[in-house]
């Protein structure tokens, strides 16, 4: 199942579905880099509510996927990873430091504006 | 108890198979969401280390009893190249691929019980188990 992308002023919003293939994972990265330079977006929340589980692979393609859009120029955040999620991922040894997080999508949004890539039209 | 489930790993979209089938023969328990996470992150790792080192395996599924225990077995098997040296596997950061190094020694912590069984050009089995609490 492929992520849907919006884009909301500056900010793309990536929603990750809860049936990703590694192969819709890498589409969907490829797709934010190609979308954070034809927009010219400064901040990426990539929304992973819907994610039963988080592996090493999907962990190490999000925290990819930060990396590359913060070389970009712009910001991201990873936003709701559910709490039993966090939990398993911190068992198995995950713990996507460096990378911005926030509880939600509305929280996302605050951190963003915080970090000053607010979502405004220009 | 019965209740049996094969699942050929043969690509990275039978992870998410392995996976969701593990979760619908654990309703027959009493699992909590987060053992449920626990379980389902732990069949990822190592469905996910078979495609990659393996390229093909399988994923047996089974429900089991111990006394008054219940839980799900996962045997994850595969003929692959198998690994020299299973103690450095388990270590965290330990990886011949490009991958974290988390999948085995984190699989062994998500789950109760954990034995691997494995050698150069033997393939590898990994037989774990989650009990309910």
């Amino acid at each position: 199942m492929r992520a849907s992308i919006l884009k909301q002023g500056n900010v793309l919003i990536a929603s990750v579905q809860g049936s990703m293939s590694d192969a819709d994972l890498a589409q969907m990265r490829d797709e934010l880099v190609g979308d954070v330079r034809r927009y010219r977006s400064t901040g990426v929340i990539v929304d992973v509510t819907m994610l039963d589980v988080m592996d090493s692979f999907a962990a190490r393609t999000l925290r990819g996927i930060a990396q590359i859009i913060k070389l970009l120029g712009a910001t991201a955040i990873i936003v709701g990873i559910q709490p039993e999620v966090a939990f398993a991922m911190v068992q198995l040894g995950l713990t996507l430091e460096g990378i911005h997080t926030a509880l939600d999508l509305e929280e996302g949004l605050v951190v963003l504006k915080a970090l000053g890539t607010e979502a405004h039209e220009r | 108890m019965n209740g049996e489930l094969i699942v050929p790993i043969r690509a990275d979209a039978d992870v998410l198979v392995a996976r969701q089938k593990a979760r619908e023969l654990a309703k027959a328990l009493k699992f909590s969401t987060g053992d449920l996470t626990l379980l389902a992150t732990a069949i990822s790792e190592v469905a996910r280390n078979i495609v990659t080192y393996a390229k093909q395996g399988e994923i047996v599924l089974r429900l089991v009893s111990q006394g008054h225990r219940r839980g799900i077995r996962v045997v994850a098997h595969d003929q692959g190249p198998g690994i020299a040296d299973i103690a450095r596997a388990m270590e965290d950061g330990f990886s011949t691929s490009s991958s974290l190094g988390l999948g085995l020694p984190g699989s062994k912590r998500l789950m109760d019980d954990f034995h691997i069984v494995s050698a150069p050009g033997k393939g590898t089995t990994v037989t774990m188990t989650k009990w309910e609490h």
